[in-house]
């Protein structure tokens, strides 16, 4: 009796393994065949986006038509399903020929500090691209004086939405300071209009608006220093800031944890809420996908006491340690980081290029303006998407403020961050 | 009888013993031949990789670099000073009482209903049971609109005033400080409840069904000759003879519920203030968005030994009930 129960189970998991076995050795197959190809890894699939990458391979194909490119996306919002895979093929020795990643801590504190990456000075040099980008944005790929990786785009993340027909409905003009924007707020919420969308099912979005408070509050160069410990976060400001989301937080709509960020900026767009502080890709989202027009049906501000300051979210390509094809790599890049390879990628997916050389024609209203502030503007680095801090550090931040939205909690809220800061280096 | 099947075993027994002491037979070594490669990849993809998840989470390995120092307890010591996996854990406790009492309840009731000898039986026996053939994401996704506060059935239910917020709802019931967090029941895990009631019940039935099917006519007709009324007969006769089938529900149920992830993931996310948080979500959010592979990899370990709290008894209890 006692064997045969044994022999059972043995069978069944013999089953098992051999169902699991014939997936694992297709997967071999595809790997041995992408190795000489030139995997371009991202998570851009959605709509612009989409259509940007395409662009941008057929110019590299026009180019170079002897190297096989793949197009290896894996789908998911701000690419949270992109970097779990990445993750487990850079540990496995098994990286893509090159891979999508934000500029910044994300970057520097991620794959640097963990020895997978060339660095890419003399690619830098060769192409004369030194005083093309701004110092800024070089400093935001670069550790330790090496350059590791080619931006590609710009998105800005300090921006207010705001449905122009319910403001010129209410005589209200778009708030530039926190006083304004309160006063704005009291006003529609009294009209039975919820004054500021958000969308925090996926709890980015939350931590997104607080960041932009922190540099309002704080300024760019107080605001960079809280991410290498020169400015504590029980600092009286950040303090000031934290006081400051909590009234905003007072104007939010109800159903905030069941929405995302397109849900939010959908009530600004029917015209159910007034604001929305989401990055510039929003933008594509209102044009493209809802149909608006910039300027007319809804206008664009930076968030309150962020005007010359700018939070940058880059996407960079960079080369991986232990690719085969490293000079085709560096082909691409070269592309990539090109005014000809900015301006095919940029206006189709909704941002605006990182050289400051690029064709200002090619890009709407919007991009024209963002353009311009993008040169004069002092460069903040983004904590919600990973550029100001490592991703260590940015769950525990979201952890915190997913609590904070519904606790409302000032006190623990900053010890919170306190203690998650103790990581930073 | 008995003593026929007494002298049989010992005959069994005293041949094994025998061949024992010989050289393997031809058989025998087939057998072996056979399941060797199976016992081995068990040994290396199960449970060396289980050993391996256990080494891991006494390890620093918490960010892309690995570090396979000795952290002791440490990680386990953070994970229950937590807020956030302390909230998991009440989650986990009131989603699978809730779940599963509910699943029994409606699984029982709905069997007994079908066992009537109604009409086009086997066409609410498929109803009842085509929601287990959809995967937990679909459940996950049709449910988060079905229950969104401002769309969903709440466009329905506001007509006669009873508009929920559903799994948006931050309001714990009978909520009491313990620890960092507040016990008791989240109102928003309710939404995640019902959304896994739709699907499993099914299973349940089909269980119950079984079972109410291998009780023979002689028992109801014995009750009814000793003046047992229908109800009577069902609550003392029939669903105390269906405690095996409970017992197998819990158990599949409980497995179910304890690892739950993808329907969570689907529908909800970890919600406001973590109130529909599973440890299944953390565990993959601290994993590979955090890079806390040590952190993610305790929490793994814990859902393993909850797990095994449930499965392991059963395993001795249904071995030791073959063996006598």
């Amino acid at each position: 009796m006692k064997k045969s129960i044994w022999v059972s189970i043995v069978l069944i998991f013999s089953l098992v393994l051999s169902a699991c076995s014939s997936s694992s050795s297709s997967g071999d197959g595809g790997d041995k065949k992408g190795s000489d190809k030139l995997e371009i890894f991202s998570w851009w699939t959605g709509a612009g986006e989409e259509d940007g990458l395409k662009a941008l391979i057929k110019l590299f194909e026009d180019k170079y038509p002897d190297v096989p490119i793949e197009n290896a996306a894996v789908a998911g919002g701000a690419g949270t399903n992109a970097k779990a895979v990445l993750a487990s093929r850079m540990q496995g020795n098994d990286p893509p020929a090159t891979f999508q990643v934000h500029g910044g801590a994300e970057l520097n504190e991620g794959w640097v500090a963990a020895d997978k990456m060339e660095t890419l000075n003399d690619l830098y040099e060769k192409e004369g691209w030194n005083d093309k980008f701004p110092k800024d944005l070089i400093d935001l790929v670069s550790k330790d004086g090496n350059i590791y990786s080619v931006p590609v785009n710009i998105h800005r993340g300090n921006v207010l939405w705001y449905n122009k027909k319910i403001f010129e409905e209410n005589g209200l003009e778009a708030p530039t300071t926190f006083e304004a924007f309160f006063e704005a707020a009291e006003k529609l919420k009294a009209k039975g209009i919820t004054p500021l969308a958000l969308g925090d099912k996926e709890p980015w979005t939350a931590t997104h608006l607080f960041e932009t408070v922190l540099l309002g509050k704080l300024g760019a160069e107080d605001y960079s220093k809280l991410w290498t410990g020169g400015l504590s976060f029980d600092d009286a400001k950040v303090k000031d800031a934290v006081e400051t989301y909590k009234k905003m937080l007072g104007y939010i709509n109800e159903d905030h944890s069941s929405r995302n960020w397109q849900d939010a900026s959908q009530l600004v767009a029917k015209g159910e809420a007034a604001m929305n502080v989401m990055g510039d890709w929003a933008k594509g989202y209102f044009v493209n996908d809802l149909k608006l027009k910039v300027n007319e049906d809804f206008g664009y501000v930076p968030t309150p006491e962020t005007e010359g300051q700018f939070m940058v979210i880059t996407d960079t390509f960079g080369l991986p340690k232990g690719v085969n094809n490293a000079d085709d790599v560096k082909k691409f890049l070269a592309v990539l980081g090109s005014v000809e390879g900015q301006d095919a990628f940029n206006p189709l997916k909704g941002s605006i290029p990182a050289r400051i050389d690029a064709d200002v024609t090619k890009y709407d209203q919007y991009g024209k303006d963002t353009i311009e502030d993008f040169k004069e503007a002092k460069l903040a680095a983004s904590l919600a998407h990973g550029s100001a801090a490592s991703e260590g550090f940015l769950t525990k931040v979201n952890q915190a403020v997913n609590i904070f939205v519904t606790q409302k909690d000032a006190n623990q809220f900053v010890d919170s961050l306190k203690s998650a800061a103790t990581e930073l280096k | 009888m008995e003593p026929v099947i007494i002298k049989k075993t010992k005959t069994v027994k005293s041949s094994i013993k025998t061949t024992k002491k010989r050289m393997l037979s031809s058989d025998q070594l087939l057998a072996i031949g056979f399941l060797l490669p199976s016992i081995l990849l068990i040994a290396v993809f199960v449970y060396g990789f289980i050993s391996w998840t256990g080494y891991v989470s006494l390890s620093n390995w918490n960010s892309l670099v690995p570090d396979f120092s000795f952290a002791g307890l440490k990680n386990y010591v953070f994970l229950f000073s937590d807020f956030r996996f302390q909230a998991d854990l009440r989650n986990t406790v009131v989603f699978t009482v809730l779940f599963i009492g509910t699943i029994i309840i409606f699984g029982q009731f709905l069997a007994v209903l079908l066992d009537q000898k109604i009409r086009a039986e086997s066409l609410f026996r498929n109803i009842f049971f085509f929601p287990m053939a959809l995967s937990f994401v679909v459940t996950g996704v049709v449910w988060q609109w079905l229950l969104n506060p401002s769309t969903g059935v709440n466009l329905f239910l506001s007509k006669i005033g009873l508009e929920s917020m559903w799994y948006t709802d931050t309001n714990i019931l009978a909520g009491f400080k313990w620890g960092k967090i507040e016990f008791g029941v989240p109102v928003a895990i309710t939404a995640v409840v019902i959304a896994a009631v739709w699907q499993m019940t099914g299973f349940a039935v089909a269980m119950y069904l079984a079972g109410l099917r291998g009780i023979p006519d002689e028992v109801r007709e014995a009750a009814r000759m000793d003046g047992a009324t229908e109800f009577q007969i069902y609550r003392k006769v029939i669903i105390p003879l269906l405690r095996p089938i409970t017992v197998s529900v819990v158990i599949i149920m409980a497995h179910i519920s304890l690892k739950i992830f993808d329907l969570i993931y689907a529908m909800t996310g970890p919600g406001a203030n973590f109130v529909t948080d599973v440890p299944g979500v953390y565990m993959f959010e601290a994993t590979f968005r955090g890079n806390y592979y040590a952190n993610g990899a305790a929490i793994a370990v814990i859902m393993l030994v909850s797990v095994a709290v449930f499965i392991v008894p059963y395993l001795i209890f249904s071995r030791r009930k073959a063996e006598s």
